[in-house]
């Protein structure tokens, strides 16, 4: 073997292309799995159309001894299944690559590249020949190449057998057919063609200890967790499969052994409208509540975010961020609600945002987001995206630790109450800007009165200048706690030097590759990741630190950039941004060739000139 | 504006409840409302409902919008938790305390601009969850708070104050909620204090989405000639149908009503509302008839009045949604987590 073919060996992507609707899914999950049983890094991104059925729709295995998780911009093997596609995807494919196509009906016109190899299988006549019934043939076809490929790349067919028995454990007959689809595909390449490829995967031990999820499933867990009890949302992609989750998971774990009960409220509301007011009605009625959506909906969330800040109310929203403006493209991936989320609402309103980077993160903050919220009496809004939410990450496995007790923050109880003179509700006795709350039910004295009006410290309604003044500076002190409760910015300094990278959320993947890269080229950089909104300390230090700082985000914008020109001291002519906005996960090449266009004048870029 | 306290001492002479409290212990602030508008006197039967219940106050929600209407909250029982939220949302915030928390009494006042222009979807969608609250509509035919635009519940004809006439047909709070299965539907008049307290008290009680959409006219904009809602076209034109009273679990049934024209029902809670017709074609669990009657005699210019469709019974959004019989936020979180053990079966479906 070469050295060249065996870098090859678990470093490379396939991508696989096929008409949505037509049950590929499955059959790219069951590949993926596989890799990652064998021990083998692996990533999966899908790029799928907002439609039902009948628009192509690509799914892309990153196969990294290295761990990297971000799109790596290259494509070494193609499967073509979608004929409409079919000319762009032979395009894609990097030189010395493979293009395996369904060769029932043979296309010479459309092989024209010498320099990749084709492959040709005869997926429709295999399936054609051995099952019956027109949906299930389709459907085989595409479980047929997942066994061409398990033959290519050498994969354990018993990772897939046992995957195949776990998927259908209650259809046993499913596992039978599907495993025909696979052998049939993986003996006729066998048969075929010399295999495995030199392009393959070979075990390793590197994901014992990690799972394979998706980041909106991690946030619905984080919510079980964390012990919401309400959930109010209207659908949008990318955020449906937060609430599906949530609630498939309480089906199984929050049913009352006794009565059988639901230990959860599942409210699917008329619009994003009501869905935040139910969380607001439910926090402030001492639930651990929560909503998740998007871009639309979060604008549409505007005015009730701005009475729970000012009315001092709890609240989880989850923004899965989506391309927009508007309906944008509602299947492509942004970072495009920073700005609208910092700032959600009118009047001077400031909102407290986390920033996930992965699956993990979701996980964990959103159990963070629920503390942080009634901790601080305010919303919390977890900005994750489409790619975060809806691909499927490997991560680390959760830990939960059982001594974890919900931070109900400063609700007074019927004791602590009873004890009282009087309760005010907005009074500062402690200094933090946050005061007491109670509930309602609890006692005659708990009583206070909600309001988005104005209102004095005693809770009664206020039109008085230095009443309401005093109010709303009060809340700035509070936002001066915040800066210390909620997490820290990820800082990697170890490059030394003055150059850094600064970036939230899903970059984070790309930027890690990147910065690998570009110190094999000689280029060291310092990275931190902010993780929320408020800024804390050691944002200011890490900018102040840099003579030069490349902000990396996914917008057309600059949105992380212009709110760290508000937020902080930092000079605006130190950040450089690189701005990636065409809706596909930005990859580290991008930044690569960002940076060095910037630091060497004169290398190319694809990057959007820094401000 | 600042806030003034009223004065709280009670005469010991003053009738008090089976709790020991009286009238005043169920007042709230002072209001600021112009002195004659409905709204204070629905304001005044309201303390008179929960006083006659003897509910506790800390028991009592109180939920709102925005609009002269919705500021009311504030002035009723005092020692009730209250929420004044933003125009028309008020049955969104209704539903996610009422999910907290469903052994808790719900009321919710709202003006006909809050309710049938900007919370109209939110209305709608709340009677379709049969949220277990009692609603109320403060209808005056006008944006009072905004200083007299129409109403979406104005009438064909009606004249502004400045003049101006309105064409555009009125939404109709009662027959919209009756086509959308509400189970107790209600029509009152602010200065009707005698059938407007009972219809509280049964609302209150009604297990499910109770309205009452009450007349209740605005001095300042809307009570003048060719004004279809003012105080004088109001007590010209409405017309009880089904006087409605109210019989807490306490006491016996006392007054003698025709046999034929009462129709005794038994709520949830073991007390009764006694309907008695006084149109004796009019039958109020009849959701068909009711709303092709209420039409024709609005055509007719003719508000009939009273509970004028009951149906209770009907299963509420706890009831539909599976959740316990205890409050949703008093579950302990160790009945919430699945823990670490649990955390491990979940992860194995991720390796
Ligand atoms: C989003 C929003 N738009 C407009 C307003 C202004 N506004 C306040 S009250 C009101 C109308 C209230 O009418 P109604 O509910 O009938 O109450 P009334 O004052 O007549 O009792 C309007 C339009 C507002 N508060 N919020
Ligand atoms: S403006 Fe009309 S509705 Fe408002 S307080 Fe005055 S009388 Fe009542
Ligand atoms: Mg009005």
């Amino acid at each position: 073997m070469s050295a060249s073919d065996s870098a090859k060996i678990n470093d490379f992507v396939i991508k696989i292309a096929t008409v949505n609707g037509t049950g590929s899914a499955s059959a790219n999950m069951l590949l993926m799995k596989a890799i990652f049983r064998s021990g083998i890094p692996v990533m999966g991104k899908n790029y799928f159309p907002s439609n039902i059925q009948g628009l192509p729709t690509w799914y892309e295995i990153r196969v990294s001894k290295q761990g990297y998780v971000a799109c790596s911009g290259r494509v070494d093997i193609m499967v073509a299944m979608n004929a409409e596609t079919y000319s762009k995807d032979v395009r894609e494919v990097a030189p010395g690559g493979y293009l395996i196509y369904d060769s029932t009906w043979p296309r010479p016109a459309l092989l024209k590249r010498e320099d990749i190899t084709a492959i040709g299988v005869p997926l429709a006549k295999l399936c054609n020949e051995n099952f019956n019934g027109v949906r299930t043939r389709i459907l085989m076809k595409n479980i047929c190449y997942a066994g061409v490929l398990a033959a290519l790349l050498d994969l354990d067919l018993e990772h897939v057998r046992q995957l195949l028995a776990e998927t259908y454990a209650k259809k046993p007959q499913l596992v039978a057919s599907n495993m025909k689809a696979i052998e049939l595909g993986y003996e006729c390449a066998k048969a075929t063609f010399p295999c495995p490829l030199p392009l393959r995967t070979e075990k390793m031990a590197k994901t014992s200890g990690y799972i394979m999820i998706d980041g909106n499933t991690a946030a619905a867990l984080g919510c079980v967790f964390a012990g919401a009890t309400v959930a109010a949302w209207y659908p949008i992609t990318p955020s449906t499969s937060l609430m599906d989750a949530f609630k498939a998971f309480s089906d199984r774990m929050r049913i009352d052994g006794a009565s059988g009960r639901k230990n959860f409220a599942f409210i699917q509301a008329e619009d994003e409208l009501a869905a935040i007011g139910m969380v607001i009605g439910a926090s402030w009625n001492g639930a651990r509540a929560f909503t998740a959506t998007s871009g639309p909906g979060i604008s549409l969330m505007n005015e009730f975010l701005g009475l729970a800040y000012y009315a001092e109310v709890p609240a989880v929203i989850f923004d899965i961020q989506r391309v927009g403006p508007s309906t944008g493209m509602p299947t492509r991936t942004q970072q495009g609600d920073i700005m609208a989320c910092a700032y959600a609402s009118h009047g001077d309103t400031r909102q407290v945002c986390l920033y996930p980077a992965n699956a993990e993160e979701c996980f964990h903050m959103a159990v963070q987001a629920f503390d942080l919220a009634e901790r601080l009496q305010t919303p919390v809004l977890v900005l994750s995206d489409l790619d975060i939410g809806m691909n499927d990450w490997m991560c680390r496995e959760f830990k939960w630790d059982d001594a974890y007790r919900p931070d109900r923050g400063k609700m007074l109880d019927k004791a602590e109450v009873e004890k009282l003179e009087k309760f005010y509700r907005y009074v500062d006795k402690d200094g933090d800007g946050i005061t007491y709350r109670t509930l309602p039910g609890v006692h005659p004295k708990a009583a206070y009165f909600t309001r988005g009006s104005g209102h004095t410290q005693f809770g009664m309604y206020t039109e008085d200048s230095v009443d309401y003044q005093l109010l709303l500076d009060r809340l700035l002190i509070k936002w001066a706690s915040a800066k210390k409760l909620v997490p820290r910015a990820l800082i990697d300094a170890t490059a030394g030097g003055e150059i850094g990278i600064v970036s939230v959320g899903s970059c984070d993947g790309a930027i890690r590759e990147a910065m690998d890269l570009l110190r094999a080229r000689g280029v060291g950089l310092n990275y931190m990741r902010i993780r929320a909104f408020p800024f804390s300390e050691d944002v200011e230090r890490f900018l102040a630190a840099h003579q030069v700082l490349f902000v990396v985000e996914q917008n057309r914008d600059a949105q992380l950039r212009a709110l760290l020109t508000l937020e902080t001291q930092v000079e605006k002519a130190k950040l450089h941004s690189l701005l990636h906005y065409n809706g596909l996960p930005i990859s580290s090449s991008f930044i690569v060739e960002g940076v060095l266009a910037h630091l060497q004048p004169g290398t190319k870029s694809r990057a959007a000139a820094g401000q | 504006m600042t806030f003034i306290a009223k004065p709280k001492i009670a005469h010991p002479s003053l009738p008090r409840n089976p709790l020991g409290m009286t009238r005043r212990d169920y007042e709230g602030a002072l209001s600021t409302l112009c002195a004659g508008c409905g709204h204070d006197s629905i304001t005044a039967a309201v303390v008179e409902a929960c006083w006659e219940l003897a509910i506790e106050p800390q028991n009592l929600v109180k939920l709102s919008g925005i609009g002269c209407s919705s500021k009311t909250t504030a002035y009723f029982v005092n020692g009730a938790h209250g929420f004044n939220s933003v125009h028309g949302r008020m049955p969104s915030i209704a539903m996610g305390a009422n999910a907290a928390n469903r052994n808790l009494h719900y009321i919710g006042v709202s003006g006909d601009g809050d309710t049938l222009s900007i919370g109209l979807g939110q209305f709608c969608h709340a009677i379709r969850r049969n949220l277990n609250m009692l609603y109320i509509i403060e209808n005056n035919g006008v944006y009072g708070l905004t200083k007299g635009q129409f109403s979406a519940s104005a009438d064909v004809g009606s004249k502004a104050k400045k003049g101006e006439t309105n064409f555009q047909p009125p939404i109709d709070a009662v027959l919209l909620a009756l086509t959308l299965g509400a189970s107790f539907v209600a029509r009152s008049f602010s200065g009707d204090k005698e059938q407007l307290v009972p219809l509280i008290q049964a609302g209150l009680k009604h297990k499910g989405f109770a309205l009452i959409d009450v007349l209740s006219p605005c001095v300042t904009f809307n009570d003048h000639e060719g004004s279809t809602k003012s105080y004088a076209y109001t007590r010209e034109h409405y017309e009880p149908a089904i006087h409605t009273d109210f019989v807490p679990l306490q006491q016996a049934i006392t007054a003698e009503y025709a046999a034929g024209a009462t129709l005794p029902v038994v709520l949830h809670d073991g007390s009764r509302i006694v309907l008695r017709k006084l149109d004796a074609s009019y039958d109020p669990t009849d959701r068909a008839a009711c709303a092709a009657t209420i039409q024709e005699r609005l055509k007719e210019e003719e508000y009939l009045t009273g509970l004028l469709f009951f149906e209770p019974g009907q299963p509420e959004f706890h009831d539909l949604n599976g959740t316990p019989e205890g409050a949703l936020n008093a579950v302990p979180y160790e009945a919430l987590s699945p823990g670490s053990a649990g955390m491990q079966k979940i992860l194995a479906r991720y390796r």
